[in-house]
């Protein structure tokens, strides 16, 4: 069942991307076959299979909790738009 | 001497007897790139001083005596490995102008062993794709016809292994992205099981599937990078404490009564006729080097290549959602955090990657979660018993790597469903997590490569490998150079 111009446009907003108008027609028409496709997968009798968490054997990995060296303040902020302070700058939040 | 004709391996013997030096390979090469890049655009980034102090290091090191096998070897690395300081984009203009402040963890092996490091090769937009066409930076051509893609994502690796622009080189595979570009630039191309390399400072895709992989001219320098890289890192809570074979010790090892296993699955109508014929004529080979070869099969590989598109594009919805302009890469002005988010990665992210994070962030959307994710980690499970089970009965599967040789630019750049038809034999060992290879079987009637593929379980590196050595040593195909290359 093809998506609607409603729901990708829904998803869009999730995924927080702006797309032209053109764009949401052609990703619509894309979308769908491959949902479409993937569909397949529903007929799958998987009632009795664990789903996959990951390939490797199960372990749990633990470190030390103490603090460690850590990558200087500068070297972090320098490749941001925006910077004050020592902190990341954005747009207002809030109106 | 035609210094680019050697293979990593014969390089690597001459720098040690002395016979050449890193900094005349390296020139070499970087002449190479001058050349020929412009019309192939294997390497988005050069750093040559870089490279040729490096070399003169390694020279130095060389004559000292403690070289290790890569010291001095001119390499490229798929350009979505951090290295400090250098531009990294991930093939996308979200990140263009970014420098990481730190090394990827097999940057930092490759610098200890001493290799040289020529600049950051082309790809699909954060690795999302099959011809390197979804690089926002322009394709990659494939060296043996120009015309056609060089397979992706690391086609920019392919290419310049293939092309004699590098002894060697770096990418990642997340459904297919070493091995499928490898068959389709006659190079051989390995994918390391899942947890064998640290992903530390690698941009991630699909973090249950992601793995850094290598490529070579032949399966020995395969083995030199992989030994190189591999191994455990406490920085990747994936990365196995598995002990790093030495790799190269087995290679000689003959294949009587390796069990070779033929997947009905994969041999079917849709394939192209000349690959049916190399990858069979292949296992002609291996039962003459003493193999023996019987049908396996993999009941539920029909199945891998939705339950890949909903599996991969869920993680890339997740790990890019830290792409919004604060912390890297450009920013949209906007009035407020949100437009400027959404305008940052409306602009920013390429059609193919705006699509599979908008297949993720549906297939896990409240109302679709079970149906789609959910449903698609469970059938990942039995695509994995369907190796297991396999397994009890070979010990490495023989198939293509691809169903065609390369195709042409733009022939599926807007058929999704098309060009994700092009990992179709890749996706289920990388859904399983286990160790893939592929090598150059053979040509077409076009003259373009055919790939063998060749899977093992995990943690089997070193017996693909070994299986390619062998092969290669019986067949003269790696030895042919893409025409237009060769001088």
């Amino acid at each position: 069942m093809p998506l609607t111009l409603a729901e990708v446009q829904h998803i869009a907003e999730l995924a927080r991307l702006e797309l032209a108008e053109e764009e949401l027609t052609h990703f619509r028409e894309q979308l769908s076959s491959v949902l479409d496709y993937a569909a397949q997968l529903r007929a799958v009798d998987t009632s009795a299979i664990p789903p996959t968490a990951t390939v490797l054997p199960l372990r749990t990995v633990l470190r030390e909790d103490a603090a460690q060296p850590s990558l200087p303040r500068e070297a972090l902020l320098a490749n941001a738009a925006e910077s004050e302070a020592g902190c990341f700058k954005v747009p207002p939040v809030l109106d | 001497m035609e210094l680019h004709t050697l293979t990593l391996t014969e390089a690597a013997a001459k720098l040690h007897s002395g016979e050449v030096t890193s900094v005349a390979l390296t020139e070499a090469m970087l002449q190479r790139i001058e050349a020929h890049n412009p019309a192939l655009n294997a390497f988005l980034s050069v750093t040559a001083d870089a490279a040729l102090e490096s070399a003169r290091q390694a020279d130095a090191r060389i004559r000292s005596g403690a070289a290790s096998p890569l010291t001095g070897v001119p390499i490229a690395l798929k350009d979505v490995i951090c290295v400090k300081g250098l531009p990294t984009t991930a093939g996308s203009l979200i990140l263009k102008g970014y420098r990481p402040p730190y090394n990827a963890a097999v940057v930092e092996k490759l610098s200890s062993a001493g290799a040289v490091i020529l600049g950051k090769t082309n790809l699909d937009e954060f690795a999302m794709g099959s011809s390197t066409e979804n690089s926002a930076y322009g394709p990659t051509r494939n060296p043996w016809d120009m015309s056609r893609v060089p397979g992706g994502s690391s086609g920019g690796s392919a290419a310049a292994v293939a092309a004699r622009l590098a002894f060697g080189a770096l990418g990642t595979d997340t459904g297919g992205s070493v091995r499928q570009p490898a068959a389709l630039c006659g190079v051989v191309g390995l994918k390391p099981s899942y947890g064998r390399v640290s992903r530390y400072g690698l941009i991630a895709f699909g973090s249950s599937l992601d793995q850094i992989g290598v490529f070579g001219r032949t399966a020995e320098d395969a083995a030199v990078l992989i030994e190189t890289i591999a191994g455990h890192d406490p920085r990747d809570g994936t990365s196995m404490p598995t002990p790093v074979p030495n790799y190269r010790a087995v290679l000689s090892r003959p294949l009587h009564g390796l069990r070779v296993g033929l997947p009905k699955e994969y041999f079917v109508s849709g394939v192209q006729a000349d690959v049916s014929a190399g990858v069979n004529a292949a296992v002609k080979v291996l039962e003459s080097l003493g193999a023996t070869a019987r049908e396996v099969t993999l009941p539920h590989t029909d199945l891998a290549l939705s339950t890949y598109y909903i599996i991969a594009p869920a993680e890339a919805s997740a790990n890019l959602a830290r792409f919004d302009g604060v912390r890297f890469g450009p920013r949209a002005e906007a009035d407020s955090m949100w437009d400027e988010y959404r305008r940052t990665r409306g602009a920013g992210f390429g059609p193919e990657v705006k699509r599979r994070i908008m297949l993720g962030a549906y297939a896990l959307s409240t109302g679709y979660y079970d149906a789609y994710y959910l449903q698609a980690q469970k059938v990942r499970t039995l695509i994995k018993a369907d190796f297991d089970a396999a397994f009890n009965d070979v010990d490495v599967i023989a198939c293509p790597t691809s169903p065609t040789t390369a195709f042409k630019i733009g022939e599926k750049v807007d058929d999704p469903l098309a060009m994700y038809l092009a990992d179709v034999f890749t996706l289920p060992g990388s859904l399983a997590g286990i160790a893939g290879l592929s090598v150059n079987c053979g040509f077409d009637g076009d003259g373009l490569p055919i790939g063998l593929q060749l899977l093992g379980p995990a943690f089997t590196e070193e017996r693909l490998l070994r299986v390619a050595h062998q092969y290669q040593q019986a067949t003269e195909w790696h030895k042919r150079q893409p025409p237009a290359f060769s001088h």
